[in-house]
């Protein structure tokens, strides 16, 4: 057999820490091969060595039946590996095709250069336009832009990390497209993901990694998506289950709450009411851009509302800021969690306090007693598994999910009456998702009331006795799920419910 | 007013602009690429001094610029060594170069005080420099002056016009991104900066050889921090900077000549006008970036780069 790309026994490590143990992986031509695992699997890892910017311990790499052993990102680029971040690596204030050249060795900008560009969009159905300011593109656009600087580098392997985890549904079936014909024309794709079901629908083979060792080479249709998940964590999945539905009276409603968007991209709200009972979890279902970033700013406090709109526990809260809701036992996690969740540059311990109340257990007189600080942020970190060296790390040096179990936790242990949660699972792997779920649901079990807004309509399923569809600014009734529910939540999804 | 003056008035305002319009792209090209550095005035008095000294000690004035360009450079590396290096905070780091620069030439210059030198002499190119008017206006200048002007082209012409110059521009923007395409960060930062160094050294020595023939202690008075206002006044645009440099020059000129037409002004308030324009400069900008992508300051600008892999 001809690989690709051929992986041996690397070994890498960060001190004590195999972070890559004895890894093999082979990639076919033409294959779209899925790399799966948890958080701290060593996805990230074996994909630096791969692209050069890591040197492994031990261990060989081929490629095209050649020994390789890339030095750095250019050699990789040169030899036809070419790779899509996780986290666009974009300049905001340069044009699309700036950008483009920038990646490029040795070629100049001008007016041949656009017209390739146009032609790749062309061929490969990736829709832009080469004298925009990348800053002034959505996130779907973007990642297009990087495609396209890949794919002129003519690669014959294009690595992508995590690709869908910010696109909308139409986005991500538009990239499949584009991947299925990529891989046709010869390019092999190494496709790292979370996304079970995507991984399912469009990779050919998939190699699983759990602690930095190889689990399993796989067919992933040759497996159901709960399979995957307990090969990846090692165990079995837990079964959501509610013990105890005992929903009492109304705690939040939110009452005709309309917003014009002050964003000229924005969506404007329009007339929102809802209702939320003690013990019970509502979602909030819906596509992104349909509103969800003009509500949760409006139910977090950043921006305040007109009397009458916001009501939690018989209090007229609309122009309470956010201190003042949490004051009242609301809390929130926010979508965005470098910014918006979690200051990037203050330790685990410092952000802990940042979402207390004025008054809490961690200050007395105004003055932080560490020790308390210390002592609840160590049981945030070991209650949610948050994989850190120590509650001084840095918010921004944890990955994703690490950081988004962390901040899940830190709400969570100031057992909220009602919590406002956007996207609870957004970039964590299965067994983390399920971990979070059941303490989401354990929260309600108590008697708190759980407001969620998600993308992930499986998520919003799974948790949710009372679903709401968030589109286009408006927000549905609750939908009855008795009567061909999951049609009635697509249908109004799209936007098209008549 | 006669016509001699009114060019006496013209000329002065070209020759009082070029010490800013020398440090202004200096310092433009260094923020391009990300990095603050508050220590224009420290490198121009040390390209003052430096050109002063190697004038009087050898009256060639080729040596006396090199060696401002060279000591404004050296200046300069301290300051990328300490922040490029050792990471330490940009804003301290150039402050500190500013009083180093002024303390250090102030000890070296003590036994210059006393001295004058000879001045650099203009061009006189045969018959252009001789036509009405046009002569003494564009082809009587000292070839420092051309050079200025010169720069501010070639500086745009690089930003502009060439890949390398993207690249520094795309560093400015964003320095994680350019790292992980593979491009050197600070390898350009610390060329930016050393650039930066050699245009404030040589402006500074135009103050000593071509404006006065004397070194005097904070002789540059404060045209540094002029020239940091002039990169924010041009948003990092650089012909901005010679209108920007036209305008401050200017206002010292009008002072001088205002005094002599009976203008009932105070010269404080003259004095006021170009940082009153900066400050509109600034609203401005932000009023018209307000929900759009910014595209004139450097998003990096100050950051502490860090490579982790």
């Amino acid at each position: 057999m001809n690989y690709q790309l051929q992986i041996n026994n690397i070994t890498k490590s960060y001190g004590d820490l195999k972070a890559n143990d004895d890894v093999s992986l082979n990639i076919k031509p033409s294959s779209i091969h899925a790399l799966l695992g948890e958080n701290g699997a060593g996805k990230s890892t074996l994909v630096k060595v791969i692209y050069g910017s890591l040197l492994p311990d031990r261990g060989e790499m081929k490629w095209l039946g050649k020994s390789y052993s890339p030095k750095n990102p250019f050699d990789a680029r040169e030899q036809g590996i070419a790779m899509v971040f996780q986290h666009f690596s974009l300049f905001e204030s340069l044009t699309v095709e700036e950008n483009i050249v920038l990646g490029l060795d040795g070629v100049r900008l001008d007016e041949n250069f656009t017209e390739k560009i146009i032609k790749y969009s062309k061929q490969y159905g990736l829709d832009i336009n080469p004298h925009q300011v990348v800053g002034d593109l959505s996130v779907g656009a973007r990642q297009r832009v990087e495609i396209i600087r890949c794919l002129m580098q003519n690669p014959k392997l294009l690595i992508m990390d995590e690709p869908t985890s910010v696109l909308t549904p139409q986005e991500v079936s538009d990239l499949f497209i584009t991947l299925r014909k990529l891989a046709d024309d010869g390019c092999s794709i190494l496709y790292i993901s979370h996304k079970l079901e995507e991984v399912r629908q469009i990779c050919s083979e998939a190699t699983i990694l759990r602690g930095g060792k190889l689990v399993e080479n796989c067919i992933p249709q040759e497996h159901t998506q709960q399979e995957l998940a307990e090969m990846m964590i090692g165990k079995k999945l837990i079964q959501l289950a509610r013990s105890n539905i005992n929903s009492g009276e109304d705690i939040f409603s939110i009452n005709n709450l309309s917003r014009k968007s002050d964003d000229m991209f924005g969506v404007d709200l329009k007339s929102i009411s809802l209702s939320v009972m003690k013990g019970s979890i509502v979602g909030i279902a819906g596509v992104a851009g349909n509103g969800q970033d003009e509500l949760m700013e409006l139910l977090i406090g950043e921006i305040t509302s007109p009397p009458g709109t916001l009501s939690f526990k018989g209090n007229d809260i609309g122009n309470l800021n956010s201190h003042q809701r949490r004051e009242l036992s609301m809390f929130f996690i926010p979508e965005e969690r470098l910014g918006h969740g979690a200051v990037p540059d203050m330790g685990l311990n410092e952000n802990m306090l940042l979402s207390r109340p004025q008054k809490s257990e961690m200050t007395s007189y105004g003055v932080i007693d560490w020790q308390n600080v210390e002592t609840l942020t160590q049981k945030v970190i070991s209650d949610f598994d948050v994989q850190t060296f120590s509650t001084k790390m840095l918010a921004k040096s944890l990955s994703g999910g690490n950081l988004q179990k962390f901040m899940v936790g830190r709400e969570l242990i100031q057992n909220p009456e009602l919590l406002i949660v956007a996207q609870p699972t957004w970039g964590v792997d299965a067994g983390s998702a399920n971990n979070i779920h059941q303490a989401l649901i354990a929260l309600a079990d108590q008697g708190s009331a759980i407001l969620i807004i998600s993308q992930d309509l499986d998520e919003i399923l799974s948790l949710c006795e009372q679903i709401h569809v968030l589109s286009e600014g408006s927000l549905s009734t609750a939908v009855d799920m008795t009567n061909k529910g999951l049609e009635k939540i697509s249908q109004l999804m799209v936007g098209s419910e008549d | 007013m006669n016509e001699g003056l009114l060019i006496d008035i013209i000329i002065g305002i070209s020759i009082a602009s070029v010490p800013l319009i020398f440090a202004a792209i200096g310092e433009l090209l260094v923020e391009r690429s990300g990095v603050l550095n508050l220590g224009v005035e420290g490198m121009m008095i040390v390209g003052a001094l430096l050109g002063f000294v190697v004038q009087f000690h050898t009256g060639n004035p080729f040596l006396a610029v090199l060696a401002a360009l060279l000591g404004g450079m050296a200046i300069a590396s301290i300051f990328a060594f300490l922040t490029q290096f050792l990471l330490t905070n940009q804003v301290a780091t150039g402050l500190a170069l500013t009083l180093f620069g002024l303390g250090f030439s102030a000890f070296v210059g003590r036994g210059y005080t006393e001295e004058t030198i000879q001045l650099i002499t203009s061009v006189h190119i045969p018959i252009l420099s001789d036509i009405p008017y046009v002569g003494p206006l564009l082809f009587s200048y000292n070839p420092l002056v051309y050079l200025a002007f010169f720069m501010v082209y070639l500086v745009w012409w690089f930003l502009f016009k060439t890949k390398q110059g993207l690249v520094l521009r795309a560093i400015g923007d964003n320095h994680d991104a350019a790292h992980a395409i593979g491009h050197k960060v600070i390898r350009y930062r610390v060329m930016a900066i050393l650039f930066g160094g050699a245009m404030a050294g040589i402006g500074g020595a135009f103050l000593s050889l071509v404006q006065v023939p004397i070194w005097g202690e904070d002789m540059t008075a404060g045209r540094g921090w002029i020239a940091l206002g002039l990169v924010v006044f041009s948003s990092w645009q650089p012909f901005r900077i010679i209108f920007g440099a036209i305008l401050f020059g200017g206002i010292t000129i009008l002072q001088l000549h205002a005094q002599g037409f009976d203008i009932r002004i105070s010269a404080q308030y003259l004095s006021m006008l170009p940082y009153l324009a900066t400050i509109i400069i600034l609203v401005s900008l932000r009023m018209r970036l307000k929900n759009k992508t910014n595209r004139t300051v450097p998003n990096c600008l100050g950051r502490i780069f860090h490579s982790t892999t």
